[in-house]
């Protein structure tokens, strides 16, 4: 009998199925490969987790939204109605609206923390641009993924909101106005929009997001976990590791266990979620009814909407609100393309102009969202 | 060229307040705004509608306003001069009467004002027997300062017309001679009606001159109740109509609404106003031994609203228990609005006094509260239901997670 190890032969169940696929698929090749790679031991290694998180949080956002797809009906005559069901009529629906609403907003915050952790660690330098880059698409489509589902239960709030927001991209130049007529399937927000917003949310992100973060991933596995820039000329005695497979994979379980009970006890005991990040079903959205007095845009968004908010109507002879999705959109490419530009940290020695940037983004968000939820 | 503008203007401006307005300047103005106090009739008369429409003082007051001597002026054909309290009624008249004038003016206005006062009370003591005190068009609508009813600083504006009429009618002194009550403002004040118009400022609220009518003025008789209150309360009074209370309370003489809700002084509709006891007002009339249904009739309805109203208010505690406790109450909240409705129609209903038609009513809204009730006990039951369950799961979570913690420390 050909085996790729050739040592004892199996005897349990387990080993035999083992066994069985090894034959065909060469897993154990994969297994060793895993057991090779170890992890940088460090007094920052929390941040490590992170990512991870990040993924399980996506991993329960597949599963809750594919629940949810099963009940739920796009249109302006259903939308709403199909949550109400639902949330209402649907034997555990309201848990599964719950997770899903709670775990994508967990799973942004995440994301948030991952970024910034790797910005702030120079996790970026070489040899990991592309991850980072991938990383940068995966932030944006998780965002996309956030704006696209708020519309889906057709509810008040979602729909003055996706109104303010598309609206934003109608002051783009040029392409502007096509941009809100395809975002919006037409002139206003309707049951078109939903159309379009519900194919983005279940089919086409998915299908973009899942390739991205196959790659985003493969990438890791290929490199391993980055070692922190001070560790660029220590002696190799002094480097502490763990190893990834089962050590480091075990504790990541671990931290998913527990990540998942903060959700269950969020789900069941806030539903509607709390305070500022807040989901209630609420009334259904109605085109001719007057908006709401404030229409707030998910917390996310809140530092970008307060800061479109703050600009003048005219800016160095252009609309305000113009500059503002232009320096956005320079401060994104800045941030997108940091592992090419910091050729510093390229050489393994932190950058203080980056590192600054860095800072001052961070505050900008923070400051700015702060602004959003006091000013009203 | 602009200096020559300025001056112009500096000197234009003591022609205020006509030019500001655009109205005509007369004769007339320019020595009375002389001669008379800040609150003289020239000064008040440019607050007033007619000022406003573009009528001057000769429109009324007859003369020529081209003059500039005042003696000249009382001589032209046509002055009429100041009208004596029972001349105020053709005076006014002389246009508000004139159909083919006032539309020219408010062809919104009717012009039937005087024939409606010459019936009304007012009307008929100051025609028939020349009562200098009853009150003619100035004594509501002022006499230099007379305002649109639209305009809300006028004594006719709804907010402000129970002031004016008890301006005579809550002033015992005044009335002493008349022999008719003077708290009907007091009651007014107290009454539902009043609250919703005075307190809430509700304008669909009835005003004195709703029930009483304005020009026709005249304290409803006990046969027109039935429309007076019937305009608004349309369904009770219908009901009333065909009630068995109809035909005893024609026969008695008795007012049909007043009987129970009094006049001015309208309480709140309660379901104390019925049953057995005090201080319900069945009783007054019924006793268990009269000879009719009434007696029993009362009791049933007292029973069905008081057993529909408190199942009403303990299923809505219990709803309130289920919403905060998180639960979707949505359907639930839309079948108590339906309670509520039922309730409120089986109260109407209490006016056909006939319990074989309010008790279907009743029944209907009792049967919708003890689903209400029965769902959000439910409701409550899987609040109950979901924590338990989320104790077993964390539990589980937890167990799994110390095991692989033990699991960590024992492969370091």
């Amino acid at each position: 009998m050909p085996t790729t190890t050739g040592t004892k032969p199996p005897s349990t169940l387990g080993q035999k199925s083992f066994q069985w696929l090894d034959d065909r698929f060469h897993i154990k090749a994969l297994v060793d490969y895993m057991s090779d790679k170890s992890v940088p031991r460090h007094g920052r290694s929390i941040w490590y987790y992170f990512g991870g998180i990040s993924l399980f949080l996506f991993i329960v956002q597949v599963v809750t939204g594919i629940l949810l797809l099963m009940y739920y009906r796009p249109g302006a005559d259903s939308a709403y109605e199909s949550v109400r069901f639902i949330v209402s009529e649907v034997s555990f629906g309201w848990l599964i609206r719950a997770l899903h609403s709670w775990s994508a907003n967990l799973m942004i915050f995440a994301v948030f923390i991952h970024m910034f952790s790797v910005y702030f660690e120079y996790s970026y330098r070489k040899p990991r641009e592309l991850t980072w880059v991938s990383g940068i698409v995966l932030f944006g489509l998780a965002l996309t993924f956030g704006f696209s589902g708020y519309l889906l239960p057709w509810n008040e709030l979602a729909f003055f909101a996706t109104r303010v927001g598309t609206g934003m991209a109608g002051a783009v130049p040029v392409i502007g106005e096509n941009l809100l007529v395809i975002m919006r399937g037409g002139e206003e927000v309707t049951g078109a929009t939903i159309g379009r917003f519900f194919g983005l949310h279940v089919a086409i992100l998915p299908a973009i997001f899942t390739v991205v973060l196959t790659a985003h991933l493969v990438f890791i596995q290929r490199q391993g976990m980055s070692e922190p820039i001070d560790w660029t000329d220590k002696p190799e005695s002094e480097k502490k590791y763990i190893k990834f497979f089962p050590n480091f994979l075990l504790r990541d379980l671990l931290v998913w266990l527990i990540v998942l009970n903060i959700l269950a006890v969020l789900a069941v005991f806030l539903p509607d979620g709390i305070g500022l990040i807040h989901w209630p079903l609420g009334t259904k959205a109605d085109p001719f009814a007057p908006p709401p007095p404030v229409i707030r845009p998910e917390w996310y968004f809140m530092f970008a909407f307060q800061a479109l908010k703050f600009l003048p109507a005219h800016l160095f002879g252009l609309e305000g609100e113009l500059v503002g999705i232009g320096a956005f959109t320079l401060g994104g490419l800045i941030w997108a393309l940091a592992p090419f530009l910091n050729t510093k940290a390229h050489r393994g020695k932190p950058s203080t102009p980056f590192t600054l940037f860095g800072i001052l983004v961070l505050l900008f968000m923070i400051g700015m969202t702060i602004a959003g939820y006091i000013l009203e | 060229m602009r200096r020559l503008f300025y001056i112009v203007v500096l000197f234009a401006l003591p022609l205020y307040p006509s030019v500001i307005l655009g109205q005509r300047q007369s004769n007339c103005e320019t020595c009375h705004f002389e001669v008379e106090e800040p609150e003289g009739p020239a000064h008040k008369f440019t607050r007033d509608v007619h000022f406003q429409k573009g009528l001057g003082c000769v429109d009324c007051h007859g003369g020529d306003e081209s003059l500039d001597d005042m003696d000249l002026v009382r001589k032209v054909k046509g002055y009429r001069g100041i009208p004596g309290h029972l001349e105020v009624p053709e005076f006014c008249a002389r246009c508000h009467s004139d159909a083919v004038y006032m539309r020219n003016h408010n062809p919104s206005l009717p012009t039937d004002q005087l024939e409606k006062y010459k019936t009304s009370v007012h009307g008929q003591r100051l025609f028939g027997r020349k009562d200098p005190k009853v009150a003619n068009c100035v004594s509501c609508h002022s006499v230099h300062e007379i305002g649109d009813a639209k305009m809300p600083h006028s004594s006719t504006y709804p907010l402000n017309i129970p002031r004016t009429c008890a301006r005579c009618h809550a002033d015992s002194a005044y009335m002493a001679e008349y022999s008719i009550p003077t708290n009907q403002y007091a009651g007014f004040v107290a009454s539902v009606h009043g609250h919703a118009l005075l307190e809430k400022q509700d304008l669909g609220a009835p005003a004195c001159n709703d029930c009483h009518g304005n020009h026709g003025a005249a304290p409803p008789g006990v046969t027109s109740l039935s429309a007076v209150c019937g305009n608004c309360h349309a369904f009770q009074a219908e009901l009333f109509l065909q009630s068995p209370h109809e035909k005893g309370f024609a026969e008695n003489n008795y007012p049909m609404c007043e009987t129970c809700h009094s006049n001015h002084r309208i309480v709140p509709p309660g379901d104390t106003l019925i049953g057995t006891s005090e201080p319900a007002l069945c009783v007054n009339c019924h006793s268990a031994d009269d000879g009719t249904k009434g007696f029993a009739t009362a009791e049933g309805m007292v029973t069905a609203l008081g057993t529909l109203s408190s199942r009403r208010d303990s299923a809505a505690v219990i709803l309130a228990d289920a919403r905060t406790k998180g639960m979707m109450t949505t359907d639930e909240d839309f079948r108590l609005q339906e309670v509520d409705q039922a309730l409120i129609q089986a109260r109407v209903l209490v006016h056909s006094f006939d319990l074989s038609k309010l008790a279907p009513k009743a029944n209907e809204g009792l049967a919708k509260a003890d689903t209400v009730r029965a769902n959000s006990e439910s409701l409550i039951d899987e609040y109950y239901f979901r924590r338990k369950g989320l104790g077993l799961a964390t539990l589980f979570i937890t167990i799994v997670a110390i095991g692989l913690y033990l699991k960590i420390r024992r492969l370091d």
